[in-house]
This record gives structure tokens, C-alpha cells and sequence, in this order.
């Protein structure tokens, strides 16, 4: 069997599908056996892709494992996969850390509208859908799966959360359904001029083409479609307020897959589709976008300094760190882009093991205020620890991963955008500020009445925490294999923006 | 240049320490601080090895260079984990191993009773190897690693009593005033690639002589600016009088001998930078020069034996930063300073601890008094050290400060006028509040109260503070000898302009000398020959009221970032709630209103539905006969 | 006779039922100028028919036919309902649904 041409992309989607047909024949009962069952799939599928990324053959750029089969022909769309690094480097990101959610969140599924088999089918459908929308290489394929994303995230925010959740999932799929629309008419706009100049297909490749065709006026119209529902999903100020009220709502395991993949999808469309398919219209927005982005990047972390709610200031952390993100893709640098890939990995655990950790937290002390906790440094070491650890990756502590990611940010944007850079570095001064403030109230300082005899982690929630605090520190001082997937695609994004890295400007004779 | 395998386990071992007792936990609690002590004494050896080796090389191939690993590869940026030792880092390297072995030895006894001593000394373990990596580092980002790992290790040490809220605080206030130094230390970086294509401190310095002045001069302000956060030095000197809060060692270790002296390190380290951009060096002395004055005026006022020391710390600094503004002819004197110092202002902080440890950790000096009795070891290296940051000759504090001095008086012109005489002044007023403290602890009738028992320290404390105390006598003598630290560093700088000497050497020791014997003249008069009250005494001028509360930096930093910060917070968090969050929901609420509204046409009568739909019907016959007339 | 009369009557048999629709109270009556109307519409198909000379006219008048015999066993049971459950056979009284 030749590894290197299997169907790895489809097989990584059929896996969870087939673990949700499987759920469908277990009693409603045996919530156990439905745990185990989602636990092994989620392995599986990890396993699938680790198996994927060693066959990934770095140094070819361009699409890999690319699979395309007729799906409506009368439309020219396909059912066409395929990854280039920046994709893979997410999708391995998605299925890293949906086992671990499995494993955090054993008994998220209590408390629910539903049973535990709803709950976990929800997640295995997910985590299909994830896959999907990462691998896709079809316009359309793509934007099915952005917006089916949305029920599964809808139910388990709605169904298993906690407060007011029905209220948070409502706005969660409104705000995305509005960014969503707006893309579908981008889209229809691609169908029509793709039939106008020329054969009418949504395969990417083919589409990279199309704006050497179209008016200025209709590119820019087409990019605003899709960047609005990215900025609206990554999400990028002043699009933003659903964030917060959903990762307070949901489960810490489904706000881990919320800010950690499906955010994702935002930054990741702004590269594959804004940057690809519309790089005049991309130059003629970056500076607003540049903008919008140094202002998330210091309106979330004012936000997350006064935020009461430990989950609530998480999420407020994320709206700065996409902001960085969104920054370093339209600094069209490579570094800037690179770095920008890196950091979605990244931010992706780190955020995990934020929120993974809050909700152990919460779970001892049920309440998610961050004034009710206090002194757990002395009651729960390990607790304590893994907390301080995550935060101290979120403030990008030179030696875990955020660090690699948000230097190269900054240096990739100071190069063409030194303004944005400086504004954005202040950046680091308030992030050691909303990281520091929430564990001085939270774990250090006397401990509050009542939590003196709160449990330290469990066996499971260590098992949980553990790698992605290894991934975190591991990738802080060895993010080379990383970096060797992700360099040659975010070198050919660029070079098809027509961009080149600025030298520097005093290298050489006064 | 040379390459070594060696080096990485100058770092490595400390670390090693520090990973392994954090992850041990309880179980390492029996054995964990002497397995720090040893590594810390490894490290210390094979510094000694190394240094050995260098030795018996000839000037030009002394630096050896070790490649780890590419850590960061992106494009046209690499940065490689490399670490390079030079005079420069082996000078520091044996400061960092050896200072930090004793103080590994003191905290075993100091620290026997701490349930948690074990992570203690994991911290300080974790400290070492980050502090090695800054000054092994062999580019600004590798530095820049160490840098924060310091900045780190230094937040968990001043915290580790952080059950107590006051101590959080205080640890968190650091890391914060760090970060903001650490700000320069970025644009630095950033400064650096984008304008000279490499981040190496040889890659700089080669590209330095193409570069155009303003950006040489950008980038020194902002490795200035790192230096200022680092080194406690004006204005971001707030944090280090509130970082006593750590324990005593730490205080010894951290913020007087090593950590605090990063800054010094990073701009001689940069020597090529400020020499390529005058502007700069000069900000560097005024800098120091400032500092060195505000730290020297705090110290007069403080009753706190630890923050009386910490502003010490301060003011000293800052004649290092003063010398390393001005120049190749200072480069080698800074550092000189800073390793005598570090001998001298160490063994007092030591003494410090031992005193606490005698008195139930009171800190005030004014319930202390005639403890010279009751801890004669102390008093004794205490004292050396004394004589030594004073300036007596021969200590060593003599031949570091008064080659500063001297070398600021030459600096020529206006400039060197003033900033030798603010160093001049700067050792007056050392003298006068170090003898303060001295007299208040020691030789001043007892203030202390009867349940007081003070007793010697252990061997085990008083050891290393007898090392530290020879150290403060013969270190300056030793290194001065036939100016053999200036000759060993000079490889690494540029060759110093000429200079006219503005006096004979010999009377600006007069001059440092005598300005010394008015300082002592005036804290005996004061403290020794007159009643000392052993609480804070209210009738005083309004500068010394200015002086205890650290010259209003508190307040100024409040006035002008904290509650600013924390009104543009709160405003924010209402916007968000009001104006961004309200935007939406308004729109929500705009369809549910005109639903309601549209709703009340429906009046549930079927007649009226009827007629609707009649007068519907009509009109829509209505309109296509008109349209198709 | 001019062939157009029938259509006037349709006309006019269909105004009849609408202002009954509207004006009366009654269901009963109302239900029966419903039918009214329903029948001038099938006035107005054979008529149409008749002048087309087609059939389709005369086919769609059966289908309302049907339909309308249906409408009556439905309408009439809802009305009685309404009648037993209210006391009133007033389509006034019945306006629950805006609720």
C-alpha cells in the first residue's frame, strides 16, 4: 500500500462518521460504553493524522493527498480535497485536540438537554466537519461545511451549556448565519463570473485566476463577502461580541473546539480564499484590515484585564490573539504568514489548556467568578500549576510556543508595518497584566473560606493536561518541524501575491 | 571561530535541577535543595574549566561558540540556539555559578524550616540556567529568552511567599515594569531585522558600520529602554524596592548580584550599537547618572534594612550604567564594578538575612541596635562589605567606583564635569546612608525589645558570607592589578578615544575620599553621638517625608499609567456591554419591535381578514387594468 | 339572449356573497354567501366556456363543486363546535386566533 497516495483526508472524515453510526446502535443507558466508544475514534482519528503529517512530503509545495470526485456536475462542483501545509498544520491541530477535549470533558455530557450519546455524536460529527472544512479545495465544499459546523456547535452550546445558553447559542448561529449569507452571495458572485469568463467550476486552483479577469469593483465586493464572515468567525473587533457570551455559556470542552478549531476557520479562510482568490482587493483592504486587527489585538486585552468571569476573560485573550493572527497574515510577509500559521497552532493549545483548566476549576468550585477563587496555589499544586503554565503561553513567555509564533508576528509586520508593530507590542505589557491579575486572584494570596479541602486533579484530568502542556513547552523550544511544513506554503501564498519580504534597509553602504 | 561542545552544560545543569525537583514534587522534598546546590556547583566548575581553557588560548581565538539547534527559521530569519563565551559572558558566567553556589549553601540553612524549600530551591536552580542563557546567548533573541526567563524566575521568587497579598502583588508589579523593558528589548529586535537583516550580536555588529546613524541610535534607545526595566533604573526603578518581598537570598542573588545587573551586560554587550550612535550613550549616562543620585536619596530615608539595601542596589547600578554610557574607555570599568558589587552588595544582603534571622525577621533598623555583641561574624563581613561599597581603600569598592569616576570626570568638557561630579556627590551620599545603616544595626545602643533572642547564624550561613566578605576586600585589588580586567575585556570593544585628564587621578581619589569621610562624618554625628527613636520619628523635613515614600515613584506611576489604565478598562468593559454588544442587540430588538408592531394588525376578526383580503383583491384587479390599459 | 348577462350575473350573485362575507355576523349566513360566491365563480366558468366553446370551464365548475361540498361538511362541523362550545354562532366572538 502506498502511504503517500492513500485517501488520508477522506478516511480522517469517514473515521468520526463511522463512530457516530456506531454510537446509534449502543442503549441509551450505557453511557460508559458510549464514552469509550468516542474516546477510541477520536485516538483513531489522531492517529490518522500524525500518520498523514509524517507522509506529508514538506518540501513540495502545492496541494497534497488530493482527492476530487464529480458531486453536482451541473454546477461544476466537486468533492475535491487536499491539504498544503498551513492546512495540515490545523487540521492536526483539530485532531490533537478532540481526543483530549473527550478526556477533559468525561462528564460534560451531564447536565445536558440530551443524553450522552446526542452529546458525543454531536462532537464526532464535528470533528468530521473540521476536517472538512480545513481540507477542502472546493469553493462550495468549503462553504457547506463552514455553515453545517454551526448546528453541531448550536446544540452543544444550547443543549449541554451552562446560564444562559439557549440565549448564547441563538446569537452564536445568528452572527455566524449573517457572516455566512454574505459569503454565499460571494459565492454565487464566483458562480456567475467563473461562467462569464470562462468554464464555471469552484475549484480553487482554477479560481486564483479569476480576479485577472473581473473589475476591481466586483473583486472588492466578492472579498468583502467572504472577509466579513471570517472576521466575524476569527472573530475580529468589532464583530466580536458573541465570543465571550458563547465560551461562558458552553462547556469548557466545546469552547476549547470553538476558540481553538473553529476560530480557526476564520484566519485560515482570510489566507486560502481572501488572499488567494482576491489579492488586489486583499492590498487595497489591508490597511483597514491592519487596523481593525491592532485594535483587537489591544481591545480584547483591555477586555480580558476587566473581565470577572474567568471564562469570559478567556475568550477576550483570544480576541487579541486573533488579533495578532489576522496581523500577521495581511503583513504579507512571510514571517508575518508563517508566524500567523504557527500561532494558530499554538493558540490553539494553549487556549485549550486555559480553558481546560478553568473548567476544572470551575467544576470544584462551581462557580466561574474569578473572586471566588483565591489561594489554590496551596490547596491544588497541580491545579495551580498547569493554570500558571497556560498562562504564562498566553502571554507568550519566550521558551513556550505562543513566544516563536507572536515574534515572528511582530517582527514580519514591523518590517512593512512598523507603526502597527510598535502599537501592537504594547500588546505584551497588558497581556502579562490580564494572565498575572487572574492568577494572583486566583491562586495566590490567602485562600478563600471555603475552598480549603478543594480536590487537586484527578488521574483523568492529568492524563488530559499533560500533552498539551508538553506540546506547549516542546514547540516553545523546538518549533522547526512545524516551521518546515508550514515555510513552503506560506512562501507560495506570498510569492502569488505578487509580494516579496522587504530587504533590510541598511544592510549594506550608508 | 572556536566551537565547544561544553557549554551547553553550563545550562543545562541548572535546569536539569530545576525540572526535575519541580516535577518530583513532595517526593524530592528530602534531598531536592542539595541536589540544586550540587548542580549550581557543577555549572560553577565547569565555568572554571572553561575559563581555563580560555586561558590557555591566545587573545584572538578566546571566544568559543556552540550550535545547538535552528530554533527559529522563517524566510530570511534565522535564528539558530547558539551560545557564545566570551571574556565578556565567562566573566558573568562565574559571577552568576559562583555568587549563586554560596547563596545555594546560605539558603539551605535560611530556608530549613520552609515546608517549601524544595521548590525554593527549584526556582533558584531555574534562575541560574535562565540567567545563563542571557549571558551565553549569542544573539539578541536568545538573550532575550534568558532575559524573560529571569524575569520569571524573579516573579515566583519575590512571590514565593505569596500567601500573603501584599507579596503577590509586589512579584506581580515586577513581572508587569519587566514587561515594559522587555517591550524595548522586542522593537529592539524587530529594529535590528528589519533594518540590518539579523538579530546575532556578530551580524549586528559587522552590519553596525553600514547603518545610518538614526537607526543605530533607535535601536540603542530601545536597548536602553530594556536596560531601564531590567536594571531598576529611571524610570521603571519602582519594582525592585517592592521586590524585597522575596526572601532574603534571593534579594542577595537576584536583585543585587545578577539579575538586576542584566542591563549593565546587555548595553556592554551592545558596545558596537551606542559607539555607532553617541546620542544614545550619552541617554545611557544620563540615565545611570540620574539613578544613581535617585537611588542613593531613597536609601537615606529607608528604615527597611532590605529596602535601605535595594536602593543601594539602585544607585550602584547605576554608576555601572553611568560607566557603560560612557564609552569604550567605561565598558571595562562597568563591568569591573558590577562584579565587585556583586561580591560586596551579595555579602551584605547575606548579612541582612542573618540579621533577620536573629531578630524574628524584624526588618526595621530602627528596633534594631548593638548587635555587633550578639552577632560578631556578621557584623564582621557586614562591615567589609561596608568598607567595600563606600569606597575605602583597599576594598574593592574603592578601585571599581573610583575608576568610574575618574573616567566620567575625562569624559570631556561640560559633560564630564557633570556627570563626575554627580558620581562624586553619588559616593558622598553612599557613604552617609550605608554608615546610617551600619551604625543603626550594629554599634547603636539596643532598641530591641526583650523577647528578642539575637543569636549568630549557623555555619552554614555565615561560610558564605565570609567568601562573599573576602571577596569585597581583595576582588578590586585583584582585578585592578595592573589593570588586568581592563586588559582582558579590551579585545572585545573598540579602542577608546584619547582623552585629556581633567584632574590627576590622585586627586580625584582625594576628591572621592574626602566626599566619602563628610558622608561618615555626618550619619556618626547624626545616628552614632545622638538618641536614635526606634519608631519612624514625624517632625522630619519634607524631603526625607518625600525620600520614605521612594520620592513619590509610586504615586507618579499611579497617577500616570495605573489609574488611567484602569479607567480606559473600565470604560471599555462598559463600551463593549453598551455600545458594541448594545449594536446588536439592537438589531435583535429592532425585529422583535417591528413584529409587535406589525402584529397588531392582526385583530383575530375573520370579517375584517375578509374585507382585507375584498379590498386586496380589488386593488390588485385595479392595478392590472391600469397597467394593461 | 346576449351572453354577457350571465357573466353581470356572476358579477353581481359575487358582490352579493362578498358584502354578505364581510357585513353579516351571522357564520350560518355567512357560510351560505360564501357559497354564493363560490357558485358565481362556477357561473362565470361555464360562461366562459360556453363562449370558448371549450370544456375546461365546465370541468374546473365540477372540481369546485367537489371542493365546495367538502368546505360545507368541514365548515358546518366547526361551526356547530363553535356553536356548542360558545353559545354563539357570531364569527365575532370566535377571534381567538390572534392570541
Amino acid at each position: 500500500m502506498n502511504l503517500a497516495n492513500m485517501n488520508w483526508l477522506t478516511l480522517s472524515m469517514l473515521l468520526p462518521l463511522l463512530g457516530t453510526a456506531a454510537l446509534a446502535f449502543i442503549p441509551k443507558g450505557n453511557v460508559l460504553l458510549t464514552k469509550q466508544i468516542a474516546l477510541a475514534t477520536t485516538v483513531l482519528v489522531a492517529v490518522v493524522g500524525i500518520l498523514m503529517t509524517i507522509n506529508f512530503d514538506f518540501n513540495t509545495p502545492g496541494f497534497q493527498f488530493v482527492e476530487s470526485r464529480p458531486w453536482i456536475p451541473a454546477f461544476g462542483i466537486n468533492y475535491a480535497l487536499g491539504v498544503d501545509g498551513i492546512a495540515l498544520v490545523l487540521i492536526l491541530m483539530s485532531v490533537l485536540l478532540t481526543p483530549i477535549v473527550v478526556i477533559a470533558g468525561w462528564n460534560e455530557s451531564e447536565g445536558g438537554r440530551w443524553s450522552a450519546k446526542t452529546f458525543y455524536s454531536l462532537i464526532l460529527v464535528l470533528e468530521t466537519m473540521m476536517i472538512g472544512v480545513f481540507a477542502s479545495t472546493d469553493v462550495f465544499l468549503f462553504y457547506v461545511f463552514f455553515e453545517a459546523m454551526l448546528v453541531p456547535v448550536y446544540f452543544l452550546i444550547g443543549g449541554f451549556g451552562s446560564g444562559e445558553r439557549a440565549a448564547a447559542a441563538v446569537k452564536f448561529l445568528l452572527y455566524s448565519l449573517f457572516g455566512g449569507l454574505l459569503m454565499l452571495a460571494s459565492i454565487v458572485g464566483i458562480f456567475v463570473m467563473s461562467t462569464r469568463y470562462g468554464n464555471r467550476t469552484f475549484d480553487i486552483t482554477t479560481l486564483a485566476g479569476l480576479h485577472t479577469v473581473i473589475t476591481p469593483m466586483m473583486e472588492n465586493v466578492l472579498f468583502l463577502g467572504f472577509f466579513i464572515a471570517f472576521a466575524i468567525k476569527a472573530p475580529l473587533w468589532p464583530m466580536h461580541t458573541w465570543l465571550p457570551d458563547a465560551a461562558k455559556s458552553a462547556t469548557p470542552g466545546t469552547s476549547v473546539l470553538l476558540l481553538g478549531v473553529l476560530d480557526k476557520v476564520g484566519t485560515f479562510g482570510m489566507i486560502r480564499y481572501c488572499l488567494t482568490l482576491f489579492p488586489e482587493a486583499s492590498k487595497t483592504f489591508t490597511p483597514l484590515i491592519i487596523t481593525l486587527a491592532v485594535i483587537s489585538i489591544l481591545y480584547g486585552a483591555f477586555l480580558a484585564i476587566g473581565a470577572k468571569d474567568i471564562k469570559r476573560l478567556i475568550a477576550y485573550t483570544s480576541i487579541s490573539h486573533f488579533g495578532f493572527i489576522t496581523m500577521g497574515i495581511f503583513a504579507m510577509t512571510t514571517q508575518g504568514l508563517s508566524g500567523a500559521t504557527l500561532y494558530m497552532f499554538n493558540h490553539g493549545f494553549s487556549t485549550a489548556a486555559l480553558f481546560l483548566v478553568a473548567g476544572f476549576m470551575i467544576l470544584r468550585r462551581k462557580s466561574s467568578t474569578i473572586s471566588d477563587f483565591g489561594g489554590l496555589q496551596r490547596v491544588t499544586p497541580i491545579m495551580a500549576w498547569s493554570f500558571f503554565i497556560a498562562g504564562l503561553s498566553s502571554l507568550a513567555l519566550p521558551g513556550l510556543s505562543s513566544f516563536v509564533s507572536e515574534f515572528l508576528v511582530l517582527v514580519g509586520t514591523f518590517t512593512r508595518y512598523p507603526v502597527a508593530a510598535v502599537i501592537a507590542t504594547f500588546g505584551i505589557v497588558l497581556a502579562a497584566l490580564y494572565i498575572l491579575i487572574p492568577v494572583q486572584r486566583a491562586l495566590h494570596g490567602p485562600t478563600t473560606p471555603g475552598n480549603e479541602n478543594l480536590p487537586d486533579l484527578t488521574l483523568r484530568e492529568k492524563v488530559a493536561i499533560a500533552p498539551v502542556i508538553a506540546i506547549i513547552v516542546a514547540l516553545g523550544f523546538y518549533p522547526s518541524p512545524l516551521l518546515n511544513i508550514i515555510n513552503p506554503a506560506a512562501t507560495t501564498v506570498i510569492s502569488q501575491q505578487g509580494f516579496t519580504d522587504p530587504a533590510p534597509t541598511n544592510s549594506e553602504g550608508k | 571561530m572556536v566551537t565547544n561542545s561544553g557549554l551547553v552544560y553550563l545550562i543545562a545543569l541548572p535546569l536539569f535541577g530545576a525540572v526535575s525537583l519541580l516535577l518530583l514534587g513532595r517526593r524530592a522534598d528530602k534531598w531536592g535543595h542539595l541536589l540544586a546546590t550540587a548542580l549550581s556547583a557543577g555549572s560553577f566548575a565547569v565555568g572554571l574549566f572553561q575559563l581555563s581553557q580560555m586561558l590557555g588560548r591566545d587573545v584572538e581565538s578566546r571566544p568559543v561558540t556552540q550550535k545547538l539547534f535552528t530554533w527559529i527559521s522563517v524566510g530570511s530569519f534565522n535564528v539558530d540556539a547558539s551560545l557564545l563565551l566570551d571574556q565578556l559572558s565567562i566573566s558573568f558566567v562565574l559571577l552568576i555559578t559562583g555568587v549563586g553556589t554560596l547563596i545555594h549553601i546560605y539558603s539551605i540553612s535560611y530556608m530549613a524550616h520552609d515546608p517549601d524549600r524544595r521548590r525554593f530551591f527549584a526556582y533558584l536552580n531555574l534562575f541560574i540556567a535562565a540567567m545563563l542563557l542571557l549571558v551565553l546567548g549569542d544573539s539578541y533573541l536568545n538573550l532575550y529568552v534568558g532575559w524573560e526567563g529571569v524575569g520569571l524566575a524573579s516573579y515566583l521568587l519575590i512571590g514565593f511567599w505569596n500567601q500573603k497579598a501584599a507579596y503577590a502583588t509586589a512579584s506581580k508589579k515586577a513581572f508587569v515594569m519587566n514587561r515594559i523593558g522587555d517591550m524595548g528589548l522586542s522593537f529592539a529586535i524587530m529594529i535590528a531585522f528589519a533594518s540590518l537583516g539579523t538579530v546575532s550580536f556578530s551580524g549586528v555588529k559587522e552590519k553596525a558600520e553600514f547603518a545610518s546613524e538614526a537607526t543605530m541610535t533607535a535601536l540603542g534607545i530601545m536597548l536602553l529602554i530594556a536596560a531601564v526595566g531590567k536594571s531598576a533604573q529611571f524610570p521603571l526603578q519602582a519594582w525592585l524596592g517592592d521586590a524585597m518581598a522575596g526572601p532574603t537570598p534571593v534579594s542577595a542573588l537576584i536583585h543585587a548580584a545578577t539579575m538586576v545587573t542584566a542591563g549593565v551586560y546587555l548595553i556592554v554587550r551592545s558596545n558596537f550599537v551606542f559607539d555607532a550612535a553617541p546620542n544614545a550613550q550619552l541617554l545611557v549616562a544620563i540615565i545611570g547618572a540620574i539613578t544613581l543620585i535617585f537611588g542613593a536619596l531613597i536609601g537615606t530615608a529607608k528604615d527597611d534594612i532590605k529596602k535601605a539595601l535595594a536602593a543601594s542596589t539602585m544607585s550602584q547600578i547605576g554608576y555601572m550604567i553611568l560607566g557603560a554610557g560612557l564609552g569604550p574607555a567605561g565598558y571595562a570599568y562597568a563591568i569591573m564594578h558590577l562584579i565587585t558589587h556583586g561580591f560586596f552588595k551579595a555579602g551584605m544582603f547575606l548579612g541582612a538575612g542573618s540579621v533577620m534571622h536573629g531578630m524574628n525577621d524584624e526588618v526595621n533598623m530602627r528596633k534594631y541596635g548593638a548587635l555587633r555583641k550578639f552577632m560578631p561574624i556578621t557584623f564582621v563581613t557586614f562591615g567589609l562589605g561596608y568598607l567595600a561599597i563606600i569606597g575605602v581603600p583597599p576594598f574593592a569598592g574603592f578601585y571599581s567606583k573610583d575608576m568610574l569616576i575618574e573616567t566620567a570626570l575625562n569624559a570631556g568638557g561640560v559633560k564630564g564635569i557633570l556627570l563626575g561630579g554627580t558620581a562624586l556627590l553619588g559616593a558622598g551620599i553612599t557613604a552617609f546612608y550605608m554608615t546610617r545603616v551600619m551604625i543603626l544595626t550594629f554599634t547603636s545602643p539596643k532598641r530591641w525589645d526583650d523577647n528578642q533572642r539575637p543569636h549568630e547564624s549557623p555555619a552554614l550561613m555565615w561560610i558564605p558570607m565570609a567568601i562573599l566578605a573576602v571577596g569585597s576586600v581583595i576582588s578590586g585589588y585583584l582585578l585592578h592589578q595592573g589593570k588586568a580586567f581592563k586588559h582582558w575585556l579590551e579585545p572585545l570593544f573598540a579602542k577608546p578615544g584619547e582623552h585629556s585628564e581633567l584632574l590627576p587621578p590622585i586627586v580625584v581619589s582625594g576628591l572621592a575620599l574626602t566626599m566619602v569621610a563628610i558622608g561618615v562624618a555626618i550619619a556618626v554625628v547624626k545616628y552614632q553621638l545622638s538618641e536614635v527613636d526606634s519608631v519612624a520619628p514625624e517632625n522630619v523635613t519634607e524631603f526625607t517625608h518625600f525620600a520614605r515614600r521612594d520620592l513619590l515613584q509610586d504615586e507618579i506611576n499611579e497617577a500616570l499609567f495605573m489609574r488611567p489604565g484602569q479607567a480606559i478598562t473600565s470604560a471599555l468593559v462598559k463600551i463593549d456591554q453598551s455600545v458594541i454588544d448594545g449594536a446588536v442587540r439592537g438589531i435583535g430588538q429592532m425585529a422583535i419591535g417591528s413584529g409587535s408592531s406589525l402584529r397588531k394588525s392582526q385583530t383575530g376578526f375573520v370579517r375584517s381578514y375578509a374585507a382585507l383580503i375584498l379590498v386586496g383583491a380589488a386593488a390588485l384587479i385595479a392595478a392590472i387594468w391600469v397597467v394593461t390599459q | 339572449m346576449d351572453i354577457n348577462n350571465y357573466l353581470y350575473l356572476s358579477a353581481i350573485l359575487f358582490t352579493i356573497g362578498a358584502v354578505g362575507v364581510v357585513v353579516r355576523r351571522n357564520a350560518i349566513v355567512v357560510f351560505m354567501c360564501i357559497e354564493l360566491m363560490l357558485n358565481a365563480a362556477n357561473l362565470s366558468l361555464v360562461t366562459f366556456s360556453r363562449i370558448n366553446g371549450t370544456l375546461d370551464g365546465q370541468v374546473v365548475a365540477f372540481f369546485t363543486m367537489v371542493v365546495a361540498a367538502c368546505e360545507v361538511v368541514v365548515g358546518l362541523a366547526i361551526i356547530v363546535t363553535i356553536y356548542r362550545s360558545r353559545r354563539s354562532a357570531s364569527i365575532d366572538d370566535a377571534s381567538l386566533l390572534k392570541r
